[in-house]
């Protein structure tokens, strides 16, 4: 059980927030201020909150690609995506015009609002969520009970639907949280989440 | 017992702090003391608030640097989101609270005296950190915006000027009906409606509330996203668990622990 995790040092928000709760999970955070301070990694967090082109160019300009993608697609090691971050994994997004990280097939589509099916645009608050995989980090739980707080405008649709593990209702039911391999993302934010996503956290501690 | 399908309603108390201090002023005047903020966000989180507001009414030019510190304690207290309000003028100021660890921030005066200001905030943090509060008081018939607490009347339509902070780039509107705060009569239940059916971002209900029923009846008659209240929870005249239980048995969705 890996409890030491790094986060590449980005200006994109709030890591302060997941720092917190690792380290009242009793792990250890390691805020890696360089790519080259995180080539050692075992375990993963990239948060994220803001603009998809924002984010990537930031990843890009700064050097932290190559190594992400040594560390998560050739030593296999558990990355966790949260919000922006889990975004990044897939190929583009409509918010911008730089490709993403490719890691996962799909896609960020804004959220439609219509006459017929109108909705509010972020999807903003705690919404329930629907498991669609057994084995996942999503804490197994009376599911009825199971509610994240998400804040976002664009939801990931995933090109292989084995790479889906839960989704939410909002107009219409969108990605929630998604693994493929040792590549772990929700859109919501479970150090926002109150117990529920403490409990997430701690699974991925454990993975 | 049904599976819950959609985002639930949003209870959200509303901690006004001055000098690192919790108070709550009825109509924004006689205030009262009504505890460490730090201490109440911990028990509003243990009891199933949603989220949280604090509310900056301190004036001295230390103001940036209190908040700053307090945003940083109540971060590592908590983890549910929470937004600060009050005092914020520029992007440095924003920069400072979402660095400490804030989630949004709630803009209200400035934006009305520099509407560009939301252009500018929602396009450096995102929409979704970019709260626009609004104090509304009606006055020669039509709903006004007001500065100060609800003291100085400007000439902004409350429905034009809620519309323009959306198309600026407002990712959630704070109303506080002035007519309604401190009364507990209730939430002016009229105009958020008018108001939420107009814009297409999270309405969040203030002012007003005074019972239970009150909570009942602004999610039922306007569908607003949240609501907010503070010295019914400050003082437990209303618990958070039992408003929530008495909203689920009323088949409105909600969060329980």
């Amino acid at each position: 059980m890996e409890t030491i995790v790094h986060i590449p040092n980005l200006s994109l928000g709030n890591t302060l927030s997941v720092v917190n709760m690792i380290n009242r999970l009793g792990g250890e955070v390691i805020i890696a201020a360089t790519p080259d301070e995180l080539s050692s990694a075992k375990k993963i967090i990239l948060p994220g909150v803001g603009a998809f082109d924002v984010g990537m160019r930031e990843l890009k300009d700064l050097g932290w690609i190559d190594v992400l993608n040594k560390l998560v697609l050739e030593q296999n090691v558990p990355i966790l995506g949260i919000c922006l971050g889990m975004q990044f994994f897939f190929e583009d997004s409509e918010e911008g015009v730089l490709p993403g990280l490719g890691w996962i097939p799909g896609r960020l589509k804004r959220f439609v609002s219509t006459e017929e099916n109108p909705i509010k645009i972020p999807h903003m608050g705690w919404n329930a969520i629907h498991v669609h995989q057994p084995d996942s980090i999503i804490p197994v739980m009376n599911e009825e009970e199971l509610r994240y707080y998400f804040v976002h405008s664009y939801h990931a649709i995933c090109g292989d639907i084995n790479d889906l593990v839960a989704t939410a209702h909002h107009g219409y039911d969108v990605t929630a949280a998604v693994q493929r391999n040792n590549i772990y993302g929700v859109q919501f934010h479970p150090e926002k989440s109150h117990s529920f996503g403490m409990a997430l956290l701690k699974n991925f501690l454990s993975v | 017992m049904t599976i819950a399908t959609m985002l639930a309603k949003r209870i959200i108390p509303c901690l006004d702090v001055k000098d690192g201090r919790t108070v709550k002023g009825v109509n924004f005047v006689d205030l009262r003391d009504a505890g460490d903020p730090v201490e109440l966000a911990w028990n509003y989180s243990r009891q199933g608030a949603d989220e949280l507001v604090f509310l900056d009414i301190t004036a001295t030019h230390e103001r940036r640097k209190t908040m700053v510190e307090l945003v940083k304690s109540v971060a590592r207290q908590i983890s549910i989101p929470f937004t600060i309000g009050g005092g914020i003028n520029e992007i440095a100021d924003a920069d400072a609270l979402l660095n400490a660890g804030a989630d949004k921030i709630s803009i209200n005066s400035a934006a009305v005296r520099n509407p560009a200001l939301i252009d500018e905030l929602a396009k450096a943090f995102g929409v979704q950190f970019v709260i626009v509060a609004v104090d509304t008081r009606f006055n020669d018939g039509k709903n006004i915006v007001h500065l100060n607490g609800g003291r100085i009347p400007t000439e902004k339509e409350t429905l034009n000027w809620i519309k323009e902070a959306e198309s600026r780039g407002a990712g959630e509107i704070l109303l506080t009906s002035m007519d309604h705060d401190g009364t507990k009569a209730g939430f002016d239940n009229g105009l958020l409606k008018t108001v939420n059916d107009a814009v297409n971002i999270p309405v969040i209900a203030s002012g007003g509330a005074g019972a239970v029923e009150h909570f009942v009846d602004v999610f039922e008659r306007t569908n607003v996203d949240a609501a907010l209240a503070a010295s019914v929870f400050h003082y437990g005249e209303i618990l958070i668990p039992d408003l929530k239980g008495i909203l689920q048995n009323k088949g409105i969705e909600v969060r329980l622990n």
